[in-house]
């Protein structure tokens, strides 16, 4: 199955792009492709190569990223929502773009689900 | 929306698409940014349902005015969503009722569901976004 995934809230304070990408890994464990994640509201927050989380915690972007590199999924930030948080492509993450919402629509147009992780 | 007739994803596919808005419009940004999503779907001419239930319903309240708090008010957006061919708009009348509003009080015309119409609605749905 094709899952598209919506995340809405930042990183850290929120579990929701954890669970999201928990669940995108696991989907793709389980023989699912994951083709897009989008990034909206303060999950926007969640694409900047800034952070610098304490060593023994996990690098939310990092991981991201990885999951970008090894499985080609494409991770898009909403545009208008980056940048009224100051996300641009100076400080994106590996694997990120910044695009429109209707990269968005496309998910729930052609994929099977599209799964929102948000509070 | 200068770009709205470049928006077409090549398919040919129509979609039910719900957007379920649960929140207050101000406070939080969930409903301003909600609401671009729902324009952006209907450019891409898919069937759009708009659903205000728990605090969401406060969105289409008449009188808003959000100078106070020196934040933009677009509420005057849901009544131009007739224009961009929007017109299935649904409210929770439990959370009517929770909250002592009745349909004369809200800035454009509604149908009123039960919390089983609702569920039924929402199971016809092929994608159901929540704010």
């Amino acid at each position: 199955m094709q899952f598209g995934i919506l995340v809405n809230e930042g990183p850290y304070t929120h579990q929701a792009s954890d669970s999201a990408y928990l669940f995108a890994r696991t989907a793709i464990e389980k023989g699912h492709t994951v083709p897009r994640v989008f990034f909206y509201h303060d999950g926007v927050n969640n694409s900047t190569r800034l952070a610098t989380p304490p060593q023994d915690d996990r690098n939310v972007a990092a991981r991201w990223s990885k999951l970008a590199a090894d499985h080609g999924v494409d991770l898009v930030v909403c545009v208008a929502a980056a940048q009224r948080r100051g996300i641009n492509d100076d400080v994106l993450a590996p694997g990120f773009r910044i695009s429109g919402l209707g990269q968005l629509v496309e998910m729930g147009i052609q994929y099977d689900r599209l799964v929102t992780f948000g509070d | 929306m200068s770009d709205m007739d470049e928006m077409d994803d090549g398919s040919g596919v129509v979609k039910k698409f719900m957007f379920l808005n649960r929140k207050a419009p101000h406070g939080t940004v969930y409903a301003l940014e909600g609401l671009e999503v729902v324009l952006i779907t209907a450019a891409f001419d898919q069937d759009v349902s708009m659903v205000f239930t728990d605090d969401g319903v406060f969105q289409l309240m008449k009188g808003i005015d959000s100078k106070g708090i020196e934040v933009k008010d677009f509420s005057k957006t849901y009544r131009a969503l007739e224009g961009y061919d929007i017109e299935k708009l649904y409210v929770d009348q439990a959370s009517m009722d929770a909250r002592g509003l009745t349909e004369d009080d809200l800035i454009v015309d509604v149908t009123v569901l039960s919390v089983d119409e609702m569920a039924n609605l929402m199971a016809e749905q092929d994608v159901v976004i929540s704010f």
